[in-house]
């Protein structure tokens, strides 16, 4: 159902009134972000496949789409989102490109913003707006299409994204080894040097897991010369995306992600780790302060995310540098400028 | 605005005598870029080599309100690099090193400056690549890649530049450095590393640029298809992507195309063929040849009468060697041709050729198609004689063609960026609202709008006419690129 008219509605009296306005999808990523203080804005009702030529490799769908519905449609026709979102829930596809977040196919297909080819966005200031398009190639004035993925609503309400679909891969198998974590990043950095079928690299110890993806007889080929045990299903892949594995369900340690050069060590703080995305996202499990964390992260040229454990208005992003920030409270400006959408989600002060 | 000689004085403070230039002469190399029809030569050119000499010129610019065009190697085909009466040029021609090759990770750091093809070569030893190719890319630099989001025969499979490219360093306006994105695969806050790919250097100057590379595919294959109709052709693309097959490479001619290539170097494509699909897969030996059975299956059930798979890369160089020489085959056969850059989606690319044919006939001009098939994105060539006076009626069609492809759901531009060239056709695309979310998101970067102004967004009031890459003669600014 198109929600277009009486959500641009809300928006242009909240723009008026000034009210900060909290976005809602499914609910499903609430934790993810600092607490918005704001009224609810729900765009579930703002539903529907609005356009999918399966042989364009390209689905047109609104906001409010629950994230399954999507998937399930997609699958009937043997394609798939290559990104692999994580559901956490009732997800919806608005609130997946919102948050911006990969699965374990990330490495190899491609993140949330490489799939994104056009938005119907709605602005701060109640404006009805497209940008991109459903073609592949379109360099047609600022990618601000892409600009929105892992906004997390703070610069416009995505009301309608196209999204680049991929061919389901015929066949996909998961391979297992047993490693000492010592070994984990040298030999994920070997692999990932190799032309080899992969869909997904991981280091949950005491096993590397391997997925690989293709026509059934590369698979063959390709795990024969792995020398890998293969495992009887993918369950896996689909426990770390929702990340069910023991490693985030047990303990009370907060969860963090840090975005790391895949080869370069785990930096010197407590905690276990689960590596992911072949080295270059790493799932830290620690009662760190958050200052250590940040420094860590930041003095290797990465970021990290307190992805849960942290309370409503603790800081979940890594800090940037003044200059970048000042350039994001711009760009705010120039979408939102009564700060009215998901203030403060990202950022105290955006 | 600083007065010229005063402008001088300070740049030569600021940089070594002979990174300053002055005279007509010296100035004149930089007057275009690979859109010829657009000239002008620069008020004053700069050369810096070092960052803090960037730095000191973007404040000396900031501070005296002088606006300025930085540029790369210039082989751009939209006049995103257009001096500016009065502003500086500045050229990074100088940054031109390899930072760092980092094998472990995957990764090249290197300046703006660096040739595309420079990339792959240091990457070679390592089993690695960086895998975007456009055409120019041996002449082509990183820095201008990612002005303008360059992409290539093979981004089908392997994406754009924004695909590749896991961080920038760059300078704002201001002189401040900024990195963008990480060692990762992504960085924290809004994706400004996204946002500057195809900005056209109107957002900041990018002074590092670090690169994702990948393992080297260990086999591929390459086959031609000949049809006896475009609609089949176009069919059989479609239904390659059905198959489950994503291609490096999809690429499709037509007949005015073919006849040009085989009159020009005999490479064996069959002339009555209506069109011909060259379809290239890479990876792991075993799945490249079951994707090529696939491949060929397919293009036989969809009415090829002629497949061919190459069987050695001799015969692979072969097959590719019409495909890349299609432009220069064009120029051999009529005094100018006109370059357009449209992008539509896959299924409607036999009706759209139709039309343009109709377009052409309405108009009394030739029009032969090499394109991009796999991602929709078109090069009608226009073929005419600008001193028969054609040119009028061929910006009319090129008019027509970018509007058709904007009402099919596309776009006025797959690869080659607006620059200067597409300004009008961008008022066709997009409405006020965009336009004026464009304006406020270049002064969130630039308030003074002093980084490359005039291009890329149009001002409000302008709308009229389109364009397109205009080549006189076959003459390419770049004669030893090829173009395709």
């Amino acid at each position: 159902m198109d929600r277009t008219e009486a959500l641009q509605a809300r928006v242009l009296d909240a723009y008026r009134t000034g009210t900060p306005l909290r976005i809602v999808g499914g609910g499903s990523k609430t934790f993810y972000g600092r607490a918005v203080h704001g009224e609810p804005l729900a765009l579930a009702e703002h539903r529907g496949i609005v356009d999918y030529q399966p042989s364009e490799l390209v689905v047109t769908v609104r906001a409010g789409t629950p994230l399954a519905e999507l998937e399930a449609v997609l699958a009937a026709q043997g394609q798939m989102l290559g990104f692999e979102p994580p559901h956490f829930g009732p997800a919806t596809v608005g609130g997946a490109v919102a948050a911006g977040l990969s699965g374990p196919r990330r490495p190899f297909a491609g993140a949330v913003r490489d799939f994104v080819l056009g938005v119907k966005l709605l602005t701060g200031r109640g404006e009805v707006l497209s940008f991109g398009g459903r073609v592949m190639k379109n360099v047609a004035g600022f990618d601000l299409s892409r600009l929105l993925a892992g906004s997390q609503g703070t610069l416009g309400i995505v009301l309608e994204v196209s999204l680049k679909v991929l061919p389901r891969p015929p066949l996909e198998v998961t391979l297992r080894r047993r490693l000492p974590p010592e070994r984990a990043l040298k030999a994920m950095a070997e692999l990932m040097g190799r032309d080899l079928p992969l869909s997904g690299l991981a280091y949950d110890e005491p096993f590397l897991y391997l997925r690989l993806a293709g026509m059934p007889a590369a698979l063959a080929e390709a795990a024969t010369d792995l020398g890998a045990e293969p495992l009887p299903d993918g369950g896996f892949w689909e426990a770390l995306r929702e990340q069910r594995l023991a490693f985030f369900t047990e303990g009370t340690e907060s969860l963090w992600r840090l975005a790391w050069a895949p080869a370069a060590p785990n930096p010197d703080l407590p905690g276990r780790w689960l590596l992911d995305w072949g080295g270059a996202q790493r799932w830290l499990r620690t009662d760190a302060p958050p200052e250590r964390v940040f420094a860590a992260a930041d003095a290797a040229g990465g970021h990290a995310t307190w992805m849960r454990g942290h309370g409503p208005d603790d800081p979940v992003f890594q800090p940037l540098p003044p200059p970048l920030f000042k350039l994001h409270k711009a760009l705010k400006d120039a979408f939102d400028p009564k700060r009215i959408l998901n203030p403060g989600r990202l950022y105290e002060d955006l | 605005m600083l007065p010229r000689s005063e402008m001088i004085r300070r740049l030569r403070a600021i940089l070594p005598a002979e990174a300053v230039l002055t005279e007509t002469e010296e100035r004149r190399p930089y007057e275009c870029d690979g859109l010829t029809a657009y000239r002008r030569v620069p008020w004053l050119v700069a050369l810096p080599e070092t960052e803090a000499q960037l730095k000191a010129i973007l404040r000396l610019c900031r501070d005296g309100g002088v606006p300025l065009v930085v540029r790369g190697a210039g082989t751009g085909l939209s006049g995103g690099a257009l001096p500016l009466e009065r502003g500086l040029l500045v050229s990074l021609a100088r940054f031109d090193r390899i930072l760092a090759l980092d094998p472990a990770n995957r990764t090249a750091r290197v300046q703006p400056g660096v040739r595309n093809l420079a990339i792959s070569e240091a990457a070679r030893p390592y089993g690695l690549y960086y895998a975007p190719d456009p055409s120019s890319q041996i002449a082509c630099t990183i820095g201008g890649n990612v002005a303008e989001n360059a992409g290539g025969i093979h981004c089908l499979k392997y994406g754009l530049t924004v695909h590749n490219v896991i961080a920038l360093r760059c300078l704002t306006v201001d002189g401040e450095s900024l990195t963008l994105g990480g060692a990762g695969l992504d960085g924290p806050g809004y994706d400004l590393l996204a946002l500057l790919h195809g900005s056209e250097g109107l957002l900041a100057v990018v002074t590092e640029v670090t690169v994702r590379l990948l393992p080297r595919p260990a086999a591929t294959r390459t086959l031609l298809a000949a049809f006896a109709a475009v609609g089949e052709a176009a069919e059989a693309v479609a239904a390659v992507i059905e198959a489950g097959l994503i291609p490096a490479a999809l690429e499709m001619m037509d007949r005015p195309a073919i006849v040009a290539v085989e009159d020009y170097l005999r490479v064996g494509y069959p002339r009555e063929a209506a069109a011909l699909v060259i379809c290239e897969l890479d990876g792991p030996a075993a799945q490249v040849a079951a994707e090529a059975e696939t491949a060929r299956a397919v293009f036989e059930r969809h009415g090829a009468f002629q497949v061919q798979v190459a069987r050695d890369e001799a015969e692979r160089a072969r097959f590719w060697q019409g495909r890349k020489s299609a432009f220069p085959a064009i120029g051999r056969i009529t005094p100018d041709y006109y370059c357009m850059d449209g992008t539509i989606p896959r299924h409607r690319v036999a009706e759209v050729l139709a039309e343009i044919a109709r377009l052409a006939d309405r108009h009394g001009l030739r029009v032969a198609n090499v394109f991009h098939a796999g991602d929709g994105n078109l090069h009608p060539l226009i073929m005419y004689d600008a001193a028969a006076g054609e040119l009028e009626r061929v910006e009319r069609l090129g008019r027509e063609i970018l509007e058709l492809c904007v009402r099919v759901g596309g776009t006025i531009t797959g690869e080659h960026g607006v620059g200067v060239e597409k300004l009008d056709a961008m008022c066709h695309q997009f409405g006020g609202g965009e336009l004026r979310l464009f304006h406020a998101v270049k002064r969130a970067f630039d308030p003074e709008g002093l980084l490359n102004p005039g291009k890329a967004v149009p001002a409000l009031a302008r709308c009229a006419e389109l364009g397109g890459m205009h080549v006189h003669h076959g003459r390419l600014p770049h004669p030893q690129l090829e173009r395709y």
